[in-house]
């Protein structure tokens, strides 16, 4: 039992960050139908830009744990949106309209081109950083084997749950996420009533690269070591949850997140972590063959 | 009467298609203007180039005395046109209510609750169903709603096109009603175009006849209600 809890508690610490990537993948493909695969790439970006930040400020004295975590936070929510950004307008603006393929195969360059930018930048060699948050709490005993909840990972469910509530109600009440979602539905129409359409999908950029930043930085903390690689699984896995969940579907990519992240989670804990990337796309695959438009995607049902 | 809006020699395509051909028309501000014309001549295209998508090839579209035919969509949309767009276009998984403010994107927001009220005296039945999504609505209610929509960002021209399509008669008289109603009370500009020629020339105080990307024929709607030509393509048989 005490195991088990072990293994959910790593599954959900996991399944937030996924979750967060897996937003940034949704939100694009349901507003312009492209998988922008350098999506990963930008949550490596932010993760660099952590480690980056944690130094700058740890040289200029701010030491404060909390101090130091939000301004990171903040620096790296800011800079990776700008490359959020950038990349839209240079790689994929210029598209539009092109056929799919192309944005396509532009994703996977742009995905290649950041990863060689980062190397050349940092290095190849792996980053490591020390742990910044340490300590936990127990929260159950079975014999030896002692079940604690480490303050990091509180940190981490409560900023995904914050960041999910706040982004939830962007979409559902303010006049951006109005705006996104007549994006996602008719994109013609939408310029017919006036919404500036590629401010909107800009902003779209904007939004998902500073949830993979937020995520990156998680990933910094927990795993202690980075290196120009680690947007490649990290994105696939994500890209992955948010195809289980349904792609185009917010809840989806949040559901498919955590989905992911028990899956591993667990195969690790009680199978053979070599093959914990199998199992999870293996269920991908299964959920495919029985629902295809993810757990919670559902297919278009108009009324003409 | 002061001109709100003139198209002076408008060529658009669609890839190598040629659809409007040196289109040459205006519309005065307060008028119903009525175009009518067969399926494919070109009415469609008119009013989505008007608004910038597809934009004009050559040609010059002017409204209120600024030249449009190179500016985006949305900013046009922002100078004061709405357009009812062919099959409605409602945003499917969005409630009607969110679908009349997304029609307010651009207006300022201390209307909102007036205008909303004017939409739901004009057509009631939006008003009870406000929570339902647009994708669920009967065609006569999406035809409102897509009217009601375009009412919202206060527009001094309103572009329909073909509101009667694929509705009941009952519901056609309804909304010809509710355009002579906006036209008369609210001094919205209308610009029509129909395949149903005689309540779209009974309505309109001017017409114009579109065959193959070009306006063939123009008067006043009593003038082409009764001219031989346009009963026998229009009027007679067929409709």
């Amino acid at each position: 039992m005490a195991y088990f809890v072990e293994q959910l508690i790593n599954g959900l610490t996991l399944g937030a960050i996924y979750g967060l990537i897996a937003i940034g993948y949704t939100m694009v493909y349901g507003i312009i139908g492209m998988i922008n695969f350098a999506h990963g790439e930008i949550f490596m970006i932010g993760s660099f830009i952590c480690l980056l930040s944690l130094m700058v400020l740890g040289l200029l004295g701010i030491t404060w744990v909390p101090l130091a975590l939000l301004l990171t936070l903040i620096i790296a929510m800011i800079l990776t949106s700008m490359y959020g950004w950038t990349l839209e307008r240079i790689a994929y603006r210029p598209l539009r309209g092109s056929p799919r393929l192309a944005a396509l195969i532009t994703a996977i360059g742009m995905s290649i081109f950041l990863q060689n930018y980062v190397q050349i930048l940092q290095g190849a060699r792996v980053r490591p950083m020390q742990p910044l948050i340490s300590g936990g709490f127990e929260i159950m005993q079975s014999g030896d084997y002692i079940v604690s909840l480490s303050y990091l990972r509180l940190f981490i469910w409560v900023l995904t749950l914050v960041l999910m509530v706040a982004f939830t109600l962007i979409i559902t009440r303010t006049a951006l996420g109005r705006a996104q979602r007549a994006c996602e539905q008719d994109r013609g129409m939408a310029a017919l009533i006036g919404i500036n359409v590629d401010k909107t999908i800009s902003l779209t950029f904007v939004m998902g690269a500073a949830l993979a930043s937020v995520a990156g930085m998680m990933f910094l903390l927990s795993y202690g070591v980075i290196d120009f690689f680690i947007g490649f699984l990290a994105g696939i896995k994500a890209f992955t949850a948010a195809v289980l969940g349904g792609i185009g579907s917010l809840p989806g990519a949040m559901l498919g997140g955590l989905l992911i992240g028990l899956i591993e989670a667990f195969w690790s804990g009680y199978f053979t972590v070599e093959y914990k990337d199998v199992a999870a796309f293996a269920i991908l695959v299964l959920v495919l063959i029985f629902r295809p438009t993810g757990l919670l995607g559902k297919p278009d049902i108009e009324k003409v | 009467m002061q001109q709100m809006l003139t198209v002076s020699g408008v060529h658009t395509f669609y890839g190598n298609i040629e659809a409007l051909r040196g289109v040459d028309l205006e519309v005065h501000a307060g008028e119903i203007v009525s175009l009518i014309g067969a399926n494919g001549a070109g009415k469609s295209t008119l009013l989505m180039t008007i608004c910038g998508d597809p934009g004009a090839a050559r040609g010059q579209v002017v409204f209120d005395g600024t030249d449009i035919t190179k500016a985006r969509t949305h900013d046009i949309i922002c100078s004061g046109i709405a357009q009812s767009p062919e099959g409605r276009r409602i945003f499917p998984r969005m409630t009607i209510m969110e679908n009349l403010q997304m029609g307010a994107t651009t207006a300022d927001p201390k209307f909102f609750a007036e205008d909303l009220e004017k939409v739901f005296s004009l057509f009631p039945i939006l008003e009870q169903r406000q929570g339902q999504r647009g994708g669920t609505l009967s065609g006569g209610e999406q035809q409102m709603l897509a009217i009601g929509r375009a009412l919202m960002s206060r527009p001094r021209l309103l572009l329909l096109d073909e509101p009667s399509l694929g509705l009941a008669p009952m519901v056609v008289k309804q909304i010809f009603n509710v355009i002579k109603e906006i036209n008369a009370e609210e001094k919205v500009t209308v610009f029509l175009v129909e395949q149903n020629a005689f309540h779209a020339l009974r309505l309109a105080h001017r017409g114009y006849v579109m065959i193959n990307g070009k306006i063939t024929l123009t008067g006043t709607g009593q003038e082409l209600l009764a001219n031989p030509e346009v009963r026998a393509a229009y009027l007679e048989g067929g409709h």
